[in-house]
């Protein structure tokens, strides 16, 4: 009995202290970043930061204006997250309510592999491939802009998007339908108005966990978007991501120096702006439940 | 019981253990020359010939580890200032930032001019101009000329392809063409121009964009661009190991290796090495130029 009780305290304990544990690394990571990034700010306007147009770190003076990037990255996620969770969604009802049981064996295996594809290996296409045929097909100047990057990540997306849906779709109670075609619903008024509703609030987690991956991946938009520091006017033209120039120059840094805590600034800005988001999508999912 | 059986398999745990550590240290004896490790870090330009003269350092000298990678000069010379390295290649001289900050740190930088290099000006193979002054390669990449018709080439917009600011050849760039040799010029890159993490990026747009220009490292030039000829006054040189070694192709610059302080034990004899026949041929033969004068007479 007293073991019993022992045992008990012990998992307890421990299952207390990995999730404090897991806050305390969030919080030590967000001082980390900005202790380093506040370096910065001793030396260089915030105004100039935030506010300026121009990224240019090895010139002198240094310009380590962030408005370009902070562009960039929002413009290449958004075009991605356009493309992606309309499909991923689509496949994902696709998948779990329409596919008979054979097609759906092999499409959710074949799901998990394009998980598994690493995104160099995506970025190769991107650059041999995809970038050139985007240039003929749409007649552009390069093919390494923003388009390109944008459907390479909305495809590194998709897998996450696809299979955390379909778990939801999958899991909505078979009474409902039941109830639904009772009513005289057909199978699309059930899958639209009956089984996608009451799977919200998991389509809205993949959704997040995609826009998660989608926002922080660096190799491909490093590999393919053409990294030209400039405020791009449209989707077509390169343009400069905070995660591609963040692993783009901090190899070059001397640690220290005042584009090493740039980067840390550019790092801090990239945690608050996932964190934005996670909060957002945190509110709807609440929102949702009510 | 259980203890006893503990100690016996520890015992023979320790047994092997001093076997071991008696074969390492006959093993020891017997070496003939040195052993230790280097690690070498820098510049893209030179990584390729820096990691054949590791290879064929590491076959003279078997006991020696050398570990090469690339990533820029920047890269080198921050690890070099970090003591992460021993050896930073660099295709550009340490800025005297650079140098203050290395003192203030502890590290005294010994440069080491081991090669020349000259910086290639590429452009598809489609495109029908062959020669550029530096000048026009200044409005070019500074965003003045961005149509190829100004230039008496067929209509299209230029793409401008540079290295990400990491890079030696960024930087020889865009003070001899950028700011034309003026420190105190303000002239930029166009915000336009795309930084590319590699020289062989670099390659792969120009061969896949007919109206793409970009700059790289002599040794990268390949069959699937055109390299231009650069120069004034109707004289134009094309980038090869002769007119770089005679000085008349105007893009070129030297290459070298910093040390923390004068080198000593394995770290010289590698030093060495590079300015050994051997290791100055390993240049040559990954196009570049090499230091000793005989040896650039022989390419001619």
């Amino acid at each position: 009995m007293r073991l019993k009780k022992t045992k008990e305290f012990v998992i307890e304990f421990l299952i207390h202290t990995s999730g404090a544990l897991i806050i305390g690394f969030v919080v030590l990571i967000f001082l980390f970043l900005l202790k380093d990034s506040l370096s910065l700010f001793r030396t260089y306007s915030l105004k100039n930061f935030f506010f300026g147009k121009n990224w240019l770190p090895i010139s002198e003076p240094s310009q380590f204006g962030i408005i370009p990037l902070v562009i960039g990255s929002l413009y290449v996620t958004l075009v991605a997250i356009l493309i992606c969770v309309p499909t991923g969604i689509a496949v994902a009802m696709f998948i779990a309510e329409v596919a008979p049981s054979y097609l759906r064996i092999i499409l959710k295996s074949l799901v998990e592999i394009l998980a598994s594809i690493p995104s160099v290996v995506l970025g190769f296409i991107g650059i041999v491939w995809l970038g050139p045929f985007l240039k003929n097909a749409l007649g552009l100047s390069t093919g390494m802009c923003g388009l390109t990057g944008s459907l390479l990540l909305a495809f590194m997306a998709l897998p996450t998007i696809i299979s955390i849906s379909e778990d939801a779709l999958v899991s909505v109670p078979r009474s409902y339908k039941e109830a639904a075609f009772g009513l005289g619903a057909t199978r699309w008024q059930t899958l639209w108005r009956i089984v996608l509703p009451s799977a919200s609030s998991g389509i809205i987690a993949a959704i997040m966990l995609g826009i998660g991956r989608v926002i922080g991946e660096t190799m491909v938009v490093m590999m393919v978007t053409g990294n030209s520091p400039v405020i791009p006017r449209s989707i077509f033209q390169p343009l400069r991501t905070l995660t591609a120039t963040v692993a783009g120059e901090m190899g070059e840094t001397v640690s220290g120096s005042e584009h090493y805590f740039a980067l840390f600034a550019v790092g801090l800005v990239l945690f608050i702006i996932t964190f934005i988001i996670n909060f957002l999508a945190d509110l709807s999912l609440q929102r949702g439940k009510q | 019981m259980l203890s006893i059986k503990n100690i016996k398999i520890n015992n023979i745990f320790f047994y092997l253990f001093l076997l071991f550590v008696f074969s390492c240290v006959s093993s020891e004896k017997t070496h003939k020359g040195p052993s230790g490790f280097i690690q070498i870090k820098g510049s893209d330009t030179i990584v390729n010939a820096a990691q054949k003269l590791a290879e064929n350092f590491m076959k003279e000298y078997p006991y020696v580890f050398v570990a090469v990678t690339g990533g820029g000069s920047g890269v080198g010379i921050a690890s070099l200032i970090n003591s992460t390295c021993d050896i930073a290649n660099a295709s550009r001289k340490m800025k005297k930032k650079e140098i203050e900050i290395a003192k203030k740190r502890g590290i005294t930088p010994k440069e080491f001019v081991v090669a020349y290099d000259g910086v290639a000006v590429i452009v598809n193979k489609n495109n029908p101009i062959d020669t550029f002054t530096i000048d026009q390669l200044h409005d070019i990449f500074t965003g003045k000329i961005t149509n190829w018709k100004e230039i008496g080439g067929k209509e299209g917009k230029i793409v401008t392809l540079s290295r990400e600011v990491s890079s030696g050849t960024h930087m020889y760039f865009k003070e001899k063409v950028i700011q034309l040799e003026n420190k105190n010029s303000k002239e930029e890159f166009s915000p336009q121009t795309l930084l590319l993490s590699s020289s062989q990026s670099i390659v792969e747009e120009v061969v896949n964009n007919e109206n793409a220009i970009g700059y790289l490292g002599m040794g990268y030039i390949c069959d699937r661009v055109k390299a231009v000829k650069i120069g004034k006054d109707n004289k134009f040189y094309p980038p090869t190991v002769k007119y770089v070694a005679k000085g008349k192709y105007i893009l070129s610059r030297p290459l070298q290796m910093y040390t923390n302080g004068e080198p000593k034990g394995v770290i010289k004899l590698f030093i060495d090495y590079v300015y050994s026949p051997q290791g100055q041929r390993v240049f040559q033969e990954t196009g570049f130029v090499p230091i000793r004068e005989e040896n650039a007479s022989e390419e001619n």
